[in-house]
């Protein structure tokens, strides 16, 4: 089989000496991680590299010889590598060897123990594959593969294929730590061997996170202490509470600041990446939301969002007026029974009558509540949408109360109409069977049964009209609602950090490797060059999307059909934790 | 010295261009390009080129982005906006069909379009297929020799035809003779039988090849 030879682009101009790696038996293929140069002392290098064993639990052992012909060939220091090839055993022996001005290397690998194929007796074909040391060590792959064995020795059976060289680099950072400035006994040359890579900034934020996670995990507690108080347990603030979508948005964030400040930190990748998104996610939300602010409060907004809210209302509440009055006419060329459409349309007209009532009561107070609400919008973008989520809510009050009353009306209706329909067949609703059985009536129950059945029947169509009306009111109404609900959970849930590392730094997140072959010459060893292949970012969002408030439609198309041919209530955005209906 | 080719069966016409190694025992590196056509008559470009013989890589071109379709397009969509603007008179019409001409050319240059599909087989590797799209975008797919179980050419019913195409069988790692995945090459640029078999025959050769070389220690 043609053995692999993974080697760094960062060793391709480093000086002759001995490569340092891990052999991986099962695909036939070693992995470079870096060159020991000369002078070394063979027990010093020995001790290295078992410290480096130690310490990350890779095999790291000295795979053969690395020779880098400046000046004219040197035979000397050809027969010296060879040489080494006794001091330091390991099956097979590599011999790579880069002459000067040539782009093309040869390459050997030679077996000492007798080989038993008759075409190269002890000598394989290689194939050199070049990989970016600094990418490979830095990317994640997705999916990831199973955990890697942190005890000493080779954890080889969980990683299978181009994995095992992923997790060889990232698992081996104690190898790098020693670069060309330090007084170490052994010169290596690998990505660091420049000088260790740190960013003050990413330095300081280290040093500081510590204080400021201890100080914002006790003001969140406070909060949380708060918040948990015996007086929201109370029955008019908890519903109030639960039904409102601003407290439980208010409550979704408080989790994660909660989660961001705490003083444990992340166990693996994917929770730091979490972490990252919430926070990338809430600075945004609280910078959206002081934009909104600004622009409120600059040139005298909020006064003329107050004078306008009032005329607004006055405006909807005499479009449903208008509307009851045609439904009291003819709607639509259709004849209603007249007798219960003055009745409902006169119940309902009250009603409006009553809202308006009440909205005049309360317009003196608007524009201060209003300049109280908008300074909610420091809290963040989605505290303010919900907010107005909730104002909607709060303006089509009494649409609601139409869709209830005519909703259940409707309800009771198609009940008793079925319930009579079955009567007029000769048939009950068998309760403790749970099934239709036939049964014999007296003829007087027959009479009252047959007689109220036909007054339901004649009446439906008046009833039918007033609930398909309020009806599609309210679905107007939810539908508006739905969209800002629908617009906060993109806020909420968008993994901006993880999107932001996928734009500029694409090699962390990798959805697999691919291969470039390079300029090939006959009778040389075919050279290719590993490169990263970023995560699409449909992916991106998929596998690092933040849980949202959960608000979803817990309906399918079909049950919704159902639900409103049979009067039944809808409730299109259950609040987590609700009991269903 | 240029070495010579049997014209193929079925293809049109042939272009040999190889590069030799020095003069002596070693294998040419060779690279020759081959010229089918796709199951519905367009013109297609297999270019084939022979690293070793453990890895060879086949490029297959599609027809490009004909001015008459396009020219057909931008017209319709032009016309329908004038129409609308007759109707309307409002001239933000006409500045919306241009807008959208444009964003929908450039959408489908860099979204739609497939000009290459490459095919790149190294034994004991993997299999790696690159898709290049008309403004220059690669989007490439490796996978692994040892999930790789075979190379077949399966048949399909697409739309009213039967077609013949390449694809590559998965290994399942529960069962060891089932079958987890089958993923299709080639699949915008559709080639015939005939082109099918070249490349059939030298992926085939390869696995052979890998599996012979792997079970000798």
């Amino acid at each position: 089989m043609v053995l692999k030879a993974f080697f760094p682009t960062c060793c391709a101009s480093a000086d002759s000496g001995l490569l340092v790696g891990r052999w991986v038996p099962e695909q036939n293929s070693a992995v470079v991680l870096a060159v020991v140069h000369f002078p070394f002392i063979p027990i010093q290098v020995k001790e290295l590299l078992a410290q480096v064993q130690q310490a990350s639990g890779v095999g790291v052992a000295v795979l053969g010889t690395w020779c880098h012909r400046r000046q004219e060939p040197e035979e000397s220091l050809g027969h010296f590598l060879e040489g080494l090839g006794a001091i330091f055993s390991h099956e097979p022996w590599l011999q790579l060897c880069r002459e000067r001005g040539s782009k093309f290397w040869s390459c050997k690998a030679t077996h000492r123990q007798v080989p038993t194929s008759p075409s190269a007796p002890g000598e394989d074909q290689v194939m050199l594959i070049f990989y970016d040391q600094r990418k490979v060590l830095l990317s994640q792959l997705h999916p990831p593969t199973a955990l890697p064995d942190h005890q000493a020795g080779d954890a080889t059976a969980s990683t299978r294929g181009l994995a095992a060289v992923f997790d060889t680099v990232a698992r081996s950072e104690a190898l790098f730590r020693s670069d060309r400035f330090d007084e170490g006994l052994v010169r290596l040359s690998h990505w660091q061997s420049e000088g260790v890579e740190a960013s003050i900034l990413v330095e300081l934020a280290k040093q500081a996170s510590g204080p400021v996670c201890l100080l914002m995990a006790y003001l969140l507690s406070l909060i949380s202490a708060a918040s948990t108080c015996r007086v929201f347990k109370l029955w008019p603030l908890s519903f109030i509470c639960s039904k409102l979508s601003t407290c439980e948005q208010l409550r979704h964030r408080l989790e994660q600041l909660t989660f961001i400040f705490s003083t444990q930190k992340a166990e693996n990748a994917s929770q730091l990446m979490r972490k990252a998104n919430m926070l990338v996610s809430v600075l945004l939300d609280v910078a959206l939301g002081l934009t909104l602010l600004s622009w409120l409060h600059g040139k005298d907004r909020i006064g003329q969002l107050a004078d306008a809210l009032v005329p607004v209302a006055d405006w909807v509440a005499e479009e449903l007026q208008h509307l009851l009055q045609w439904l009291m006419g003819a709607p639509a060329g259709l004849k209603m029974n007249r007798a219960l459409d003055q009745v409902l349309g006169r119940f309902f007209l009250y009603h409006i009558h009553l809202w308006i009532s009440y909205i005049h009561l309360m317009s003196p107070f608007i524009e201060r509540i209003l300049w109280h609400m908008g300074l909610s919008a420091c809290l963040g973008l989605t505290v303010a949408l919900s907010i107005l989520s909730d104002i909607i809510a709060l303006l089509t009050f009494h649409i609601y109360c139409f869709y209830v009353y005519g909703a259940r009306l409707y309800c009771l209706k198609i009940c008793g109409l079925s319930s009579l329909w079955r009567l007029f067949r000769g048939k009950k609703w068998n309760v403790l069977r749970q099934r239709v059985d036939s049964c014999s009536y007296d003829l007087d129950q027959l009479f009252i049964g047959t007689l109220l059945f036909t007054i339901l029947v004649f009446l439906l169509p008046t009833t039918a009209l007033y609930y398909l009306v309020f009806t599609l009111l309210r679905l107007l109404v939810v539908t508006v609602q739905g969209l800002i609900h629908l617009l906060v959970d993109l806020v909420n849930s968008l993994p901006l950090y993880a999107l932001g590392l996928r734009l500029c730094r694409p090699y962390r997140l990798s959805a697999g490797v691919k291969f470039q072959v390079l300029e090939h010459e006959a009778g040389r060893p075919l050279r290719l060059l590993m490169q990263i292949n970023p995560l699409p970012y449909n992916r991106v969002v998929h596998t690092y999307r933040l849980p949202s408030c959960g608000c979803h439609p817990k309906h399918s198309w079909g049950s919704l059909c159902r639900k409103l041919f049979f009067g039944e209530l809808i409730y299109p955005w259950r609040q987590r934790g609700d009991k269903q209906d | 010295m240029r070495a010579r080719e049997r014209p193929r069966a079925g293809g049109w016409g042939w272009r040999a261009a190889a590069a030799l190694g020095p003069r002596g025992a070693c294998p040419p590196a060779m690279e020759d390009e081959l010229s089918f056509s796709d199951i519905y008559g367009g013109r297609l470009a297999l270019q084939r080129r022979h690293y070793s013989p453990s890895c060879r890589e086949f490029c297959l071109s599609c027809p490009r982005l004909s001015l008459r379709s396009l020219t057909a397009v931008t017209c319709s969509v032009w016309l329908a906006a004038y129409g609308l603007f007759t109707l309307c008179e409002n001239s933000m019409i006409l500045s919306a069909a241009i807008f959208i001409t444009l964003i929908g050319l450039l959408g489908y240059l860099h979204f739609v379009k497939i000009d290459q599909e490459t095919l790149l087989i190294i034994d004991s590797l993997g299999i790696q297929m690159t898709s290049t799209y008309a403004s220059g975008k690669e989007s490439t797919t490796f996978i692994e020799m040892g999930k790789v179980k075979d190379v077949i050419i399966n048949e399909a019913i697409y739309m009213q035809k039967v077609i013949y195409y390449l694809c590559i069988l998965l290994n399942d790692p529960m069962e060891p003779n089932g079958i987890s995945q089958v993923v299709p090459v080639f699949q915008s640029a559709k080639p015939r039988l005939d082109c099918l078999i070249e490349v059939y025959r030298s992926c085939q050769e390869i696995l052979a090849h890998g599996k012979a070389t792997s079970t000798s220690p």
